[in-house]
């Protein structure tokens, strides 16, 4: 490509991703920004007055403070239930892809039953109950566990099928026992997946809406999906606070992007296509 | 993400005679635990459940009749065409738009990495917040989708208000979200082809569109596949967004078999969408199963 | 190596966070904390907290916790899942008559018929809160509402209008109102339970056509489709859609749009349950005299009547641990006290089915359109789903399609006859 070429289509495309993926989001800002009157128009124009401030106190203390409760919940459940679900996925996809056996081929059907099949809620109640984790935040941590597994043993076991035996020999060979195999030499390898993992559950969780709302019922148990749902019967005439409840919930996922941008592509490039 | 490397994933192993493995099976234990005990053990559950008439207080066994109840709701044929129309379009236009956004971001474009950044970033918002902000944007007399169309004097649709164009429309705004994740995946097939296939190519005077047939083309083969795959079981089982969006409305012109399933289960009809989660269930597998394994032999034996 | 350091340091944080939510669920010891559910939007949660605090300052030992759910469909299922695993909050407000029934009340609601404040309860809406025992399971919430059409004064009074008996007169004055370039008929298809009022607040109409129409249709006797009367409903939806009298976005348009076109004039009439008068009084205050009420038309103005909905009902969870507190919320409720701390939150929306029980003086102008029809000499009758348990899950996207043209009204109206068989098996009502 010619350098003016070059100039010509970068400008384009900027032009057209700018208008396509990003007024959207403008869009959500300036109506955070606007009195309610004024955001009830849904036009795309420029604020009149500034009222950010205002909708943001009234977001963060309505109903009790609920979203800083939500904030609190959502962040111990997405932390917890992505942390257990990259040990024990990495865990299943390194003996997996070890061991191939019968129960090789039984464990990855299972797997994609697990990507297939619709959880159902109310025998899922009934056994969180018996359990005694209905309406805690363990129990919820753990479903969203349950339910993300399969997508991460498959994500795991096709990378680890990249780390060469010969490691596993050398280690043993020196006397490293299963689990420090796992722990000191496969877990760490596998960072690049492990971010994908991380990146792609957290928003997930992060983003769940159906699970807490029925297996962790209760005001003080609130997730911030949750929320938006909530203000969203209670402020419909007011689109203002709807959007500065938008806006304040993509924060945390615009946070984990920024920090992870390089490493989405990088874990995808080295895990999920090569294999 | 990687059905597609299943295949490669099954290298023969050297039978071993130790007694001490360094692979040892109680690894699958915590794992196998928790989704045995809260996925597993619940759904083999339900499957008793969607023989019966289940009002979630009590139970009565009716064989079949659930089966046959939910083949003859009157929504079911069209919500069956119009989840294959979802998931075809969906996935068709992630794939071709996916590898265009791949090949133009692995290109030496100018400000990549903002592009790159801009494609992804809707992934990670919640579908909720999407779904409102786009019921916002493609109202009919006020949204900003056709305020903009007015401006040039174009009368645009009720984007979901049209009974024929409410489906398609909830479509395009899946594309919008979830083409940044198929455009990251191409990104990292195409980033893996060895260069000096290009540039032989090159020495050999072909054209850059020659190159994209040739040499793309085939090799990001793996990466069409988990796009193909990943965006049509989304498709099939999709709900969430439809249900914010429209709510499989207006009337029932945008229902698709999730959508058809979950209002049995809200209207309290629980036996009745038990067996329709498990009729989704075999149709998706009877879709995914037969089509993965027909990708994959054939890269296999590429 | 290195990198295990890292692994440890997030194992160790995740462990810390694990520790914290233990810590976070603990409960007060001393006072007795009553769980209230009720379902979100701005009127029922300034109801519940009113109450809450009246309640309250009358109880210092108990403290009632408000919590909220969705409300429509994705709510009966909520309140279901959580009777049927034994999660529900201590008292819970739900809707009474057939959704009432089909939460199983005889086994997972407390039987508050020898409650002293029953005396108090006027019987029509004992009536929507009796299990098939014969015992009333629920306390009255909320007032009593009429499913009708509201109508723009002002337009009324600038064009010299008549409020419409038949619904002869009803379109006569819409095309009067198209023709000043007004909206007449306001539909707001985005929030689709608002399309069943056409349908459902026919009902009076119906019941006077085809006296009984109720029990047989309970029966599998009677159907919308073969019922002459029964059908005018769906017909009425497709004729102000075929007349072009609706907003241009009534597709789109949400409840909220729709009250906001009504109040502020931009169009004639929108026909909604009475409840909407609190919202309207919130939003628009400036407006609340502009809007009056009158029931549907009918084919006979001599015979024309209020179709009329029950308020909600106030029920105690069976597996509460706290009954004696909740039976004393629920005295609270039922009481004139209750009702005063309802007025003082959203103002009077309709008449309190407790004796005893008095709306202000000055009260909106729709509501007192709508007290004479409850009043001595007053015509309503209750809708159809206080007096026969079956009502179809689908009706609103049905009416939906015909309001739209997407369906006939006479394939409409067999639809949902076909949507009401599942309810009515689900129920196990014999001759299904």
């Amino acid at each position: 490509m010619s350098p003016q070429r070059q100039y010509i289509s970068g400008v384009l495309a900027i032009l057209v991703s700018t208008v396509v993926f990003v007024i959207p989001f403008i869009f959500i800002l300036l109506t955070a920004l606007k009195d309610k009157k004024e955001a009830s128009l849904r036009t795309f124009s420029w604020p009149t007055s500034f009222h950010i401030w205002d909708n943001l106190v009234q977001v963060i203390k309505a109903r009790d403070y609920m979203l800083l409760t939500a904030f609190v919940n959502s962040t111990i459940l997405t932390v917890a239930s992505v942390a257990l679900m990259v040990v024990f996925g990495a865990m299943v996809g390194f003996v997996l892809q070890r061991r191939p056996s019968i129960w090789t081929s039984i464990a990855g059907f299972f797997v994609l039953v697990g990507l297939i099949m619709p959880p159902a809620v109310v025998p899922t109640i009934w056994v969180l109950q018996s359990l005694g984790l209905f309406k805690t935040l363990h129990g919820m941590i753990l479903i969203e566990v349950a339910y993300g597994l399969s997508f991460s043993i498959l994500l795991f076991r096709a990378f680890v099928a990249t780390i060469p035996r010969e490691l596993d020999e050398a280690a043993t060979i020196d006397g490293a026992g299963s689990l420090q195999l796992f722990f000191r030499i496969i877990l760490p390898l596998l960072k690049p997946v492990v971010v994908t993992v991380i990146v792609v559950q957290s928003v997930a969780i992060f983003n769940d809406f159906t699970n807490p709302l029925y297996y962790l019922p209760g005001k003080q148990n609130v997730t911030v999906q949750l929320t938006l749902y909530n203000f969203q019967s209670m402020f419909d005439t007011s689109y203002n606070l709807l959007f500065t409840n938008v806006l304040l919930i993509t924060i945390p996922p615009l946070i984990v992007f920024l920090f992870f941008n390089r490493q989405i592509v990088a874990g995808m490039t080295a895990g999920a296509v090569k294999g | 993400m990687t059905l597609a490397t299943d295949a490669a994933a099954g290298r023969p192993s050297v039978p071993r005679r130790s007694i001490r493995t360094p692979y040892p099976t109680w690894f699958f234990l915590p794992a196998a635990v928790i989704y045995g005990v809260l996925f597993l053990f619940p759904t083999l559950a339900s499957l008793f459940f969607s023989m019966t008439r289940w009002t979630l207080f009590n139970w009565t066994f009716i064989g079949f009749g659930n089966f046959i109840q939910f083949f003859n709701e009157p929504f079911l044929v069209g919500g069956l065409i119009n989840t294959l129309i979802y998931a075809t379009l969906t996935s068709g236009l992630k794939v071709v738009l996916g590898l265009l956004f791949g090949v133009l971001l692995t290109s030496e474009i100018w400000a990549r990495d903002y592009l790159r950044s801009v494609v992804f970033f809707p992934v990670l918002v919640s579908t909720v917040g999407v779904g409102i902000t786009f019921t916002v944007l493609m109202h009919p007399t006020e949204g900003l989708i056709n305020e903009s169309l007015a401006l040039i004097g174009v009368r645009g649709p009720g984007w979901l208000t049209d009974p024929r164009l409410a489906l398609i429309s909830v479509a395009l705004v899946d594309v919008w979200k979830g083409v940044g994740l198929a455009t990251v995946i191409y990104i990292a097939g195409i980033v893996s082809i060895p260069r000096d296939y290009y540039e032989a190519a090159r020495i050999d005077g072909t054209n850059s569109m020659q190159r994209f047939w040739n040499i793309t083309l085939p090799l990001a083969r793996p990466a069409t596949v988990t796009v193909v795959l990943l965006s049509l079981i989304g498709g099939l089982r999709s709900f969430d967004l439809i249900w914010s969006m429209t709510r499989g409305g207006p009337g029932f012109t945008s229902d698709v078999i999730a959508s058809v399933i979950y209002k049995q289960y809200q209207a309290g009809f629980y036996g009745l969408s038990t067996a329709g989660n498990v009729v989704l269930f075999i149709l998706v597998a009877l879709i995914i199963v037969p089509l993965s394994i027909f990708l994959n032999s054939r890269e296999v034996s590429r | 190596m290195p990198r295990s350091k890292n692994w440890s340091v997030l194992a160790g944080f995740a462990a810390g966070l694990t520790v914290m939510t233990a810590l976070s669920g603990s409960a007060f010891a001393d006072t007795t904390t009553l769980t209230f559910l009720v379902p979100s939007g701005e009127e029922n949660v300034a109801r519940a907290q009113s109450l809450a605090k009246a309640f309250e300052a009358a109880n210092p030992d108990i403290k009632v916790d408000i919590d909220t759910r969705p409300g429509g469909a994705e709510g009966d299922n909520l309140i279901k899942t959580r009777l049927a695993t034994g999660e529900m909050s201590d008292v819970f407000q739900y809707n009474s008559g057939s959704l009432f029934q089909a939460i199983n009340p005889q086994q997972n609601l407390v039987d508050l018929s020898g409650e002293p404040w029953q005396a108090d309860v006027q019987d029509i809406f004992k009536k929507v809160v009796t299990a098939p025992d014969g015992t009333q399971r629920g306390a009255p919430i909320g007032t009593g509402m009429g499913g009708g059409i509201y109508y723009n004064k002002k337009i009324y009074s600038d064009l010299g209008l008549q409020v419409p008996k038949t619904w002869a007169e009803f379109m006569a004055n819409n095309a009067k109102i198209k023709a000043a370039g007004k909206t007449p008929v306001i539909q707001t298809f985005k929030d689709t339970w608002t399309s069943q009022l056409f349908v459902l607040g026919d009902f009076f109409n119906v019941n006077v056509a085809e006296p009984g129409f109720a029990t047989k249709f309970t029966a599998n006797q009677a159907k919308f489709a073969t019922s002459p009367a029964a059908l005018k409903g769906f017909e009425h939806q497709a004729d102000v859609f075929k007349a072009g009298y609706l907003n241009d976005d009534f597709g789109a348009a949400t409840y909220d749009d729709g009250l906001r076109k009504l109040a502020t004039g931009e169009g004639a009439h929108y026909p909604m349950l009475t409840f909407a008068i609190g919202a309207i009084k919130t939003t628009y205050p400036e407006h609340i005299d502009d809007v009056g009420f009158f029931a549907m038309p009918g084919d006979d103005a001599a015979k024309n009547g209020l179709t009329v909905w029950m308020p909600d009902g106030l029920y105690i969870s069976g597996s509460s641990e706290h009954i004696d507190a909740a039976k004393k919320f629920a005295a609270f409720v039922a009481s004139p006290a209750g009702c005063e701390a309802q007025t003082a939150a959203l103002g009077a929306t309709g008449p309190y089915m407790v004796k005893g029980c008095s709306l202000p003086k000055d009260v909106p102008g729709a509501v007192a359109d709508l007290l004479p029809y409850f009043g001595e000499n007053g015509a309503a009758s209750p809708a159809l789903e206080f007096v026969s348990p079956v009502k179809g899950p689908s009706l609103e996207q049905i009416t939906v399609e015909v309001g739209s043209g997407i369906r006939s009204p006479a394939d409409g109206a067999a639809l949902y006859d076909e949507d009401v068989k599942k309810q009515a098996q689900q129920l196990g009502l014999p001759g299904w």
